[in-house]
């Protein structure tokens, strides 16, 4: 397949490492925000490719890690509704909640359904008029411009038993967030390829000259992460603290300009709780005010919901990098992907989950954390 | 986040309700997109689809030039770094102890 | 403690002290049925210890036992698959397929079949006969017979169309012996052609993906590949199918039983560009897909070459390839050198593999 089995490739991969270990004279602490590239290096084995002097801390870039507890609660609350169809990305099915997942509930006769796209959700809806039809609309930015374009298109064509429950994130508040906490160690950021797809990456140099760090936009192949690698410790080797464009062949510097319009006429920025991590101020979406017809958290009034997360999950540290996996006393004994205790687990995105898939449990750690 | 895949544009239509539509090859399996957000698109082009939606056309010259400069980073590190190859392992370190 | 849907947590389930299963799911989730951890966690703690006997225990595709000096093979399958019609063939036929081919995995030529019908009210005749006709022609087309069956109706809403169970006999040729138990270091590891192929097309129907090519499902029956594989008179070790949960669910047992290790290539594991294709845009791992007409074989390095040559001589068996080893290092684990050199493990997945966006 064209644009990606070229990023696959083993000499060019040896190529590009061979270029870091000859270049790098220190050991760095680099994070990768997405969970998508959390995927590719722990499916790929990228890190053991990499000298020991890198290492990679894996970034809270999951939204379906981040989604609260409470809103997942309140998805189930919802699904649970005998005139209710709840759709969902299929990231979303295993999550647990403080009593269930959605499999769980489907199994007992809720109508969850998987989609591939959010303007699925607008079909179902038309053809079951005497339902209610409620879309899960998480992610990122780079998932903004679908949700929208669902809601948008329900408003304009007036598909009334339409609504979303809306749990979006923004990256870089939550990068902030990172940079700010005294428990940081991260020195150099693989910023977010898709996100930045859409909205640039303007609003990252501010970021790097603030902390100084340097933020390398990558892309999510192989050899787009090794790439970024290199990049970033080439700055980082070098002192400088710049934004650099590695996935110049999909990312501009301002991002998709229509896809914005319609992503801040249907949203606007709210506070968020991240899951694992607590409340970051304006970190999230909501729709406006005039979409509020479709707006499943004013729709259905789902009462108080009374949270409890599992106290032995460390999810928000490993999303915060502070973590990894493996220093998780519960990793792969209590909490396994049949049996997570937190969304880390579950999300196939989560570093826990790429870690156990591809069998971290099975294998000692053998870089311990570097002092900063 | 975020799953997205490059596909080749074959069709551009406008669905019932006047929604930009088209149909996008990955690698033979072919596939619905939304195309509002990519306005500039034509057949023949690449664009990145996530969640069913066009989001950036392929920029094809710039993809050739920055592979052209990895695939030149071979001698460099070659010349440099002979013992690279060396520290490739198969099974990952540490694995069964 | 209250009902939960969920699983019990806390301090109290500890790995290794406890005879419950970790996953104590209160129901039955559709997970169980996927061919993956909670499906070997069902089989091994609610089924097995109830029917603990030898002929049970290899767990292999079927089981093998000897009467009156003739060595039999007998085995069972039940087909659920909604669409009941998809590109390649309909549940009739992959019925069939599917006990032929667990009896030629124990080494055996299938003789005779069984089935058994649940009909769903309001099936329309028209697809049973469809569906009839097509288990006559695959019956035909593998060269067993059926001889014995049942049908039942439930009410509408309470069988999804249709369900089939078919149970098979057949007799295992002199002089093989096909165990899982018998891979070991220094075998190789065979696939007879392009993997993921009916998984896909049975998602291209549910998932509404149009293909240039239509991803037909390949749903064959494998007792004429495995004949002709012993035909060259080499000793085969195991045979398996991988279906339900893929070529890692195949291959992770196969390790587990036989208490070794398992080296495979991704570069050299075929797998057709659309195929591929469809993975990438739902998030699928290729691994982790259901095959129909393909088999894994796993046999002495000194054979290899001329075992895969027979293979590929064979019309089912044209993609065939060499995808890794056994190995006496990691037992117990299949391990992959991936495609740009760095390694990773291939566990089996817990449940069903689901679609993503991340």
């Amino acid at each position: 397949m064209k644009y990606l089995d070229e990023y696959r490739n083993e000499t060019m991969a040896q190529k590009i490492v061979g270029e870091i270990r000859r270049i790098i004279t220190r050991p760095w602490v680099l994070m990768e925000v997405c969970g998508g590239q959390t995927h590719t290096i722990v499916k790929y084995g990228i890190d053991h490719l990499l000298p020991d002097e890198v290492e990679l801390v894996h970034g809270p870039g999951c939204p379906v890690c981040v989604t609260s507890l409470e809103m997942i609660d309140k998805a189930h609350a919802i699904a649970q509704r005998p005139d209710v169809i709840f759709c969902s990305f299929g990231d979303m099915l295993r999550v647990p909640g403080s009593e269930f997942d959605l499999l769980v509930l489907k199994s007992r006769g809720a109508d969850v359904r998987v989609v591939y796209s959010p303007l699925d959700c607008l079909k179902i809806a038309k053809a079951n008029p005497d339902k209610k039809v409620v879309f899960f609309a998480i992610g990122f930015e780079t998932t903004a411009p679908g949700n929208a374009m669902a809601v948008w298109q329900a408003y304009r064509q007036g598909v009334k038993n339409f609504s979303v429950l809306v749990s979006h994130v923004l990256v870089p508040p939550a990068m902030e967030a990172i940079l700010q906490s005294p428990l940081n160690r991260v020195q150099g950021f693989l910023g977010p390829g898709h996100v930045c797809t859409v909205v640039g990456y303007e609003e990252y140099e501010p970021l790097a000259e603030r902390y100084h760090v340097p933020i390398v936009i990558t892309g999510f192949e192989p050899m787009d992460l090794l790439e970024g690698v290199l990049m970033t410790i080439r700055q980082l080797e070098a002192g400088t603290a710049v934004v650099e464009n590695q996935y110049p062949r999909i990312v501009k510097r301002e991002g998709n300009k229509v896809a914005q319009e319609l992503v801040n006429k249907v949203f606007e920025v709210c506070d968020r709780k991240w899951r694992g991590i607590g409340s970051i101020p304006k970190s999230g979406y909501r729709l406006r005010e005039e979409f509020r017809e479709h707006d499943a958290e004013r729709l259905f009034d789902v009462g108080a919901i009374d949270t409890q997360e599992p106290s032995i999950c460390i999810s928000g540290l490993v999303l915060q990098g502070v973590k990894k996996p493996h220093d998780c006393p519960a990793f792969g004994r209590q909490c396994t992907p049949e049996h997570p205790l937190g969304a880390t687990m579950v999300s196939a995105e989560g570093a826990c989950a790429a870690y156990y898939a591809y069998g971290r449990h099975l294998q000692a750690e053998k870089k311990p954390l570097q002092p900063v | 986040m975020c799953l997205a895949i490059p596909g080749k544009l074959i069709e551009i239509s406008e669905n019932a309700e006047g929604v930009r539509m088209g149909k996008a090859n990955f690698g033979g399996i072919v596939k619905q997109v939304c195309l509002e957000y990519t306005p500039e698109v034509n057949t023949g082009d690449y664009v990145l689809v996530h969640v069913g939606f066009a989001l950036s056309k392929v920029d094809e010259e710039e993809a050739a030039r920055t592979y052209k400069l990895l695939e030149e980073m071979k001698q460099l590190s070659e010349l440099d770094d002979p013992e690279a190859e060396d520290h490739l392992p198969v099974a990952p370190p540490g694995f069964g102890t | 403690m209250s009902d939960k849907g969920r699983p019990e947590e806390g301090g109290n389930i500890l790995m290794g002290s406890c005879p419950l299963p970790l996953t104590n799911y209160q129901e039955i989730v559709l997970a169980h049925g996927s061919g993956g951890k909670l499906s070997q966690q069902l089989m091994q703690k609610i089924v097995l210890p109830q029917f603990r006997n030898e002929l049970l225990e290899p767990l292999h595709d079927g089981a093998v036992f000897s009467i009156g000096g003739a060595r039999l093979a007998f085995s069972t399958d039940s087909y659920v698959v909604n669409p009941i019609f998809f590109p390649g063939g309909d549940i009739g036929k992959l019925a069939v397929h599917g006990t032929v081919n667990d009896l030629a995995m124990c080494g055996a030529r299938p003789l005779h079949l069984s089935v058994g019908f649940i009909l769903e009210e309001g099936l329309p005749m028209n697809d049973f006969w469809r569906i009839v006709q097509s288990m006559r022609e695959a019956a035909d087309a593998a060269g067993v017979t059926l001889v014995t069956g049942d049908t039942k109706v439930v009410d509408r809403g309470k069988a999804d169309k249709i369900f089939i169970n078919t149970s098979g006999i057949g007799q295992v040729r002199e002089g093989v012996s096909i165990d899982p138990k018998r891979a070991r270091p220094g075998d190789k590891i065979i696939v007879s052609g392009c993997i993921a192929v009916h998984g896909i097309a049975i998602m291209s129907v549910r998932e509404g993906l149009e293909f240039e090519t239509e991803i037909a499902s390949d749903t064959a029956p494998l007792n004429g590949l495995v004949e002709a594989i012993f035909a060259i008179g080499k000793d085969v070790h195991v045979l398996r199918d991988p279906t339900r949960g893929g070529l890692t669910s195949a291959l992770s047992e196969i390790a587990q039983s036989a208490g070794v290790g398992m080296l495979l290539d991704e570069a050299s594991i075929p797998i057709s560009e659309e195929v591929k294709g469809a993975c990438e845009i739902l998030g699928l791992d290729p691994l982790y897909v259901a095959n129909e007409g393909k088999l894994v074989a796993i046999v002495p390095s000194e054979d290899a070459g001329t075992i895969l040559s027979a293979i590929r001589s064979h019309p089912l068996g044209v993609d065939a390839a060499v995808i890794g080893e056994v190995t006496a290092d990691h037992p117990h684990f299949v391990l992959m050198k991936t495609r740009i050199g760095g390694s990773r493990v291939v566990d089996m997945l817990s449940g069903e593999q689901l679609p993503r966006i991340c």
